[in-house]
């Protein structure tokens, strides 16, 4: 490793630290962190942490690590070097605490076209444990006229809707997941459905949840801006 | 448990949404079996002689036709993601989706076996080995297809492969099938071929399950 990338890291890590309260560990921690993804190191060395109530909004250009470091942090993908912490504890310590914290939302719509969105998020439901009640999470991005439409008839734009309107699933239920990791969650989206998705981080922050979010800038990062970190993938790409 | 039952749940909604996909490997097993008295000649001798060995080998054939598709959807919609970070294990997916397909093309081949006897002029004391053969070593091919399935995920020409991985993995099921429908045309006793082909079931429930969760652990990246 070259000194002068130690050196950008360093400064990188002071400033975000800055934000952590002292004297606690709470929320995301990640320590030397690093993902190899074919022959090619994606990042390395990277020091993250992130308190309850706050977001980080991930930027940089494509093929940066955006993607891979929000797998990394879901689970999906195994760390090539360094460690991730939640609340000071390893997340390798206990892969299903882990699993049962995390909200992941990646590029794909995991939704079946012949399946209604109602079909498709009672399906989800049931298989993480949520609240059965599908109805306000549909209110929330506002799709309850196309609860009973079959997936495959609908715009890109609402499908991102059925696919996010997953968040509020577990936002309504008790004991949902903590840890939010978006891929660039706001993709197709009309600027009410940008509105409603923001509303929705809000909500999770405020009730003490974390979010990495990966954005392209626009009009999420706006609304975000008050409760959010910013971090630049260019300066981790080795 | 409940996962296990909501998984397949949306698999058998998902192929009778589907059509004619799920119907694909019963209507090529009739279509097959009933080329071959074509070929062979409408011998009455010939044909009872190689019907138990044809019901047979079509009916492995069709299993494959429909394996492809096993997770490649969860795969390329980013339904795999959700799943493996879901509370349901991958053990307990894998078996999930080896019940659907079996119930999507195992149980839909034993339906249409009968016929196919008729078609090859199996004698009356053939069609209940037949359908035993049938009902210990489908579950049997949908197990272990699962596992063929799961590691040729996100290859290129995954068809072939999966062919090639697997017909030998099935060759045991075939000759031990295909053996006791002979065996009872003959008048044999088939008691052994039936009990290797409950051993063979059983050995894929335990171990089938657990061999596909890690081939599928690694096709997540």
């Amino acid at each position: 490793m070259p000194d002068t990338l130690l050196g950008s890291r360093g400064r990188r890590t002071s400033t975000l630290r800055a934000a952590v309260k002292r004297g606690s560990v709470q929320g995301l921690t990640t320590h030397k962190l690093g993902c190899i993804r074919g022959e090619r190191a994606v990042f390395a060395g990277l020091d993250l942490a992130l308190n309850p109530g706050r977001a980080l909004l991930l930027s940089g250009p494509n093929g940066s690590g955006k993607s891979s470091l929000l797998r990394v942090l879901a689970g999906l993908l195994p760390p090539a070097d360094g460690r991730i912490d939640w609340e000071g504890v390893d997340i390798a310590d206990d892969r299903d605490a882990h699993r049962a914290r995390v909200a992941y939302v990646g590029h794909a719509d995991p939704l079946k076209p012949s399946l209604t969105a109602a079909e498709n998020l009672f399906f989800w439901a049931g298989l993480y444990g949520f609240d059965p009640d599908i109805e306000p999470a549909l209110f929330q991005f506002s799709i309850e006229k196309l609860a009973d439409v079959p997936v495959r008839y609908l715009s890109a734009g609402q499908r991102r809707r059925v696919t996010l309107a997953r968040l509020a699933l577990g936002q309504n239920s008790q004991a949902g997941p903590t840890l939010w990791l978006l891929d660039e969650p706001a993709t197709g989206l009309d600027a009410g459905a940008v509105s409603m998705l923001a509303n929705t981080i809000l909500a999770h922050l405020s009730n003490e949840g974390v979010a990495v979010i990966s954005t392209h800038g626009g009009r999420l990062d706006e609304l975000l801006a008050d409760h959010a970190e910013r971090f630049d993938m260019r300066e981790q790409t080795p | 448990m409940i996962g296990i039952a909501l998984l397949v749940r949306r698999d058998l909604r998902l192929a009778f949404r589907g059509g004619t996909d799920a119907m694909m490997g019963v209507i090529f097993f009739v279509l097959a079996a009933v080329l071959f008295p074509f070929g062979v000649g409408p011998d009455a001798a010939i044909l009872p002689r190689i019907g138990g060995g044809i019901i047979w080998v079509v009916a492995l054939l069709a299993a494959l036709l429909s394996l492809e598709r096993m997770f490649a959807p969860d795969h390329e919609d980013g339904s795999l993601d959700l799943l493996y970070l879901s509370p349901v294990s991958l053990t307990q997916l894998a078996l999930a989706k080896a019940i659907a397909h079996w119930l999507t093309s195992g149980v839909l081949l034993l339906i249409a076996a009968p016929i196919l006897a008729l078609f090859y002029n199996l004698p009356d004391t053939a069609l209940l080995p037949l359908l035993t053969t049938m009902l210990l070593g489908t579950p049997t091919l949908s197990l272990v297809g699962a596992i063929g399935a799961a590691l040729t995920l996100g290859a290129r020409r995954g068809g072939v492969l999966l062919a090639l991985l697997l017909l030998p993995l099935y060759i045991p099921v075939l000759i031990f099938g295909a053996g006791a429908v002979d065996g009872a045309i003959a008048g044999r006793d088939i008691g052994p071929q039936l009990m290797i082909l409950g051993g063979f079931l059983l050995a894929a429930l335990a171990l089938a399950p657990w061999a596909t969760a890690a081939a599928l652990r690694q096709a997540i990246d």
